[in-house]
């Protein structure tokens, strides 16, 4: 992946933040647009962070991020926000395949010392925040994920494979 | 080489490559499972993907669940949008009040020993207790199946579940669940398939292994696989759309992890608010009050669920005042087979509301709503804050047995006090 690295505010969540918690269910009955569905982010959790949230910051989340129903507005929401990268210390299969179609960098690591608004610089394998000095190494994605996230999501590799493309690791 | 765990088989026929766990292989998809739920932005990807024709419109299935009936003009719209689209490439869609669409999969046979079925809802792992890999995708992993007919899945570990003897009496299949989420936590099998094994299994039929599997993916597994053996076949006489081969895992396949649950030491469990690995005993939440009892889901909205939540409402001789009891039957077939045997009249006797088949109040979409500050005791598999569309309700969840007891007293019960 050759993504380059980016500046990020840390917004900080907890473990097992199921996808209803991003989204809830009865949002995406009325629209599946992200620019609507970004209103409703995370409204169960804290109902001030769709009015807060800024292109530029990333999430920030323990375990099993993303855990529950498999539907993508979980991710598309999130995007629509401004939102580039999830960085968690693990996420659900679904989510994470969901982030890597849509090109929602999903990032494995350990994230117990990032404090909220913690000023971070992002990049595939590697989180720096500045705030702190710390680095956190973050998980290698399969080469299958890093080929269609290096299309830009799974929309762009269609276009131009048609069909997916590769076996192994 | 160790021997192959039925992950390990079952992906490697279905994409012609002899793998392991941890390779990551092209599958063809046996079938593909849309919700309104999923469906109506797979289109989207689809449309933007440049797909115009759809790969293999046979091995696709819609089911509009989510959205039945469709309480506004919006998911309407998206149903018709659906149908239009199925009609238009000669994809089997299956309409409003024909049910869920994995217990659909189920019944119309198409989840069979040795298959492969992925669906666009996470509870597509219940089709391993027919020896079936299933798993939840997304609606852009859809779209690519519309196009190609095909999914990348990295071939994952399994864990071996060893079940061992029978249940008591009074305690179910969800509760055997219940346990195993108390065990594994939320995360405890994320990537992981789990594969139940043991004497236990034999105990346990189709309907009762459904539950099992169906709850897997609430502990993060990828897949919930059964064994297949004569009640698999059973099931699927007249049932199964093409011949089938069962799948049985090596004597010495490699496993990341060996957990034993004995079936005939556990005691009727509820998993408290708002996490489905919040597990407890019922007695320890007994007295609790409960204001909505759901019965339905792809969890536990089968017949035999119905019939055993009948069973204590009886013997304690009815719904408490107070108590909103909600029917879901999670099919047509299953609503027609209650209907046929009495046990409809019955619940209607006993001033239950009759839902549409489908998800129902499940996730909030449609179906009752629970009030603020209620307490619900749900058949369902999740309890998440805001799940059933009011995020002041809690969300208990239970056995049919366990939530008749709770709708019979007002208040949660342990079901074996009321028997039957």
């Amino acid at each position: 992946m050759t993504a380059p690295a980016f500046e990020a505010r840390a917004r900080v969540f907890g473990d097992d933040v199921n996808t209803d918690y991003i989204i809830t269910s009865r949002r995406k009955r009325e629209s599946l647009d992200p620019q609507v569905l970004r209103q409703y982010l995370f409204e169960e959790l804290d109902a001030s962070f769709a009015g807060s949230v800024e292109p530029g910051d990333v999430i920030v989340a323990g375990r099993n991020f993303g855990c529950g129903s498999a539907m993508e507005v979980a991710v598309t929401a999130v995007l629509g926000a401004g939102i580039r990268a999830v960085l968690a210390r693990g996420f659900s299969r679904t989510y994470y395949r969901n982030a890597v179609n849509n090109g929602l960098l999903p990032l494995i690591g350990d994230t117990g010392r990032i404090a909220e608004g913690d000023h971070l610089m992002v990049e595939p394998g590697l989180v720096r925040n500045v705030s702190t000095g710390e680095s956190i190494v973050t998980e290698p994605l399969p080469a299958i994920m890093l080929d269609i996230v290096g299309e830009g999501g799974l929309v762009a590799y269609f276009r131009k494979y048609g069909r997916f493309q590769v076996t192994g690791r | 080489m160790p021997g192959k765990t039925i992950s390990e088989k079952i992906l490697s026929a279905k994409s012609g490559v002899d793998a392991r766990a941890g390779d990551v292989v092209v599958c063809r998809a046996d079938y593909a499972l849309g919700t309104d739920g999923s469906t109506p932005m797979a289109l989207d990807y689809f449309a933007a993907m440049g797909g115009e024709r759809v790969h293999g419109p046979g091995r696709m299935v819609f089911a509009l669940d989510h959205y039945a009936p469709a309480p506004s003009r919006a998911t309407a719209v998206l149903h018709q949008r659906m149908r239009e689209f199925a009609g238009r490439h000669g994809i089997p869609l299956y309409d409003v009040g024909e049910g869920i669409g994995h217990q659909l999969i189920v019944e119309s046979g198409r989840a069979l020993p040795g298959g492969l079925v992925v669906g666009a809802d996470s509870h597509s792992v219940t089709y391993g207790a027919l020896n079936c890999f299933g798993t939840g995708i997304g609606s852009s992993d859809l779209a690519a199946i519309l196009m190609s007919g095909e999914i990348w899945l990295r071939i994952p570990e399994s864990i071996r579940v060893n079940l061992t003897g029978r249940l008591p009496d009074g305690v179910y299949p969800k509760d055997a669940a219940l346990e195993l989420a108390r065990r594994l936590g939320a995360d405890g099998a994320t990537y992981r398939a789990i594969e139940f094994a043991g004497d236990g299994v034999a105990w346990l039929d189709l309907e009762d292994r459904l539950v099992l599997s169906n709850l897997t993916v609430e502990m993060g597994a990828k897949a919930g696989m059964f064994p297949a053996d004569e009640r698999t076949f059973a099931y699927l006489e007249g049932r199964a759309s093409t011949p089938f081969e069962p799948v049985h895992p090596d004597p010495d396949a490699s496993y990341c992890r060996e957990i034993s649950i004995a079936l005939d030491g556990l005691a009727p469990l509820v998993a408290l608010p708002h996490l489905v690995d919040r597990v407890e005993p019922v007695h320890c939440a007994a007295g609790t009050p409960v204001q909505m009892v759901y019965l339905g889901t792809c969890t536990g909205g089968r017949v035999r669920d119905f019939h055993q939540a009948r069973d204590i409402l009886k013997a304690a001789g009815g719904v408490a005042p107070g108590v909103q009891l909600v029917v879901t039957p999670a099919s047509r077939e299953v609503l027609d087979a209650l209907a046929r045997d009495g046990t409809l009249a019955e619940f209607i006797g006993m001033g239950a509301v009759i839902g549409t088949p489908g998800c129902g109040s499940c996730c909030g979409t449609c179906g009752a709503i629970p009030g603020d500050g209620v307490n619900v005791i749900s058949t369902a598999n999740r309890n998440f804050k805001g799940r059933m569309g009011n995020g002041s309700a809690s969300i208990y969840l239970a056995s049919p047995a366990s939530c008749a007891a709770a709708a019979a007293r007002g208040a949660i019960t342990d079901p074996r006090e009321i028997g039957s």
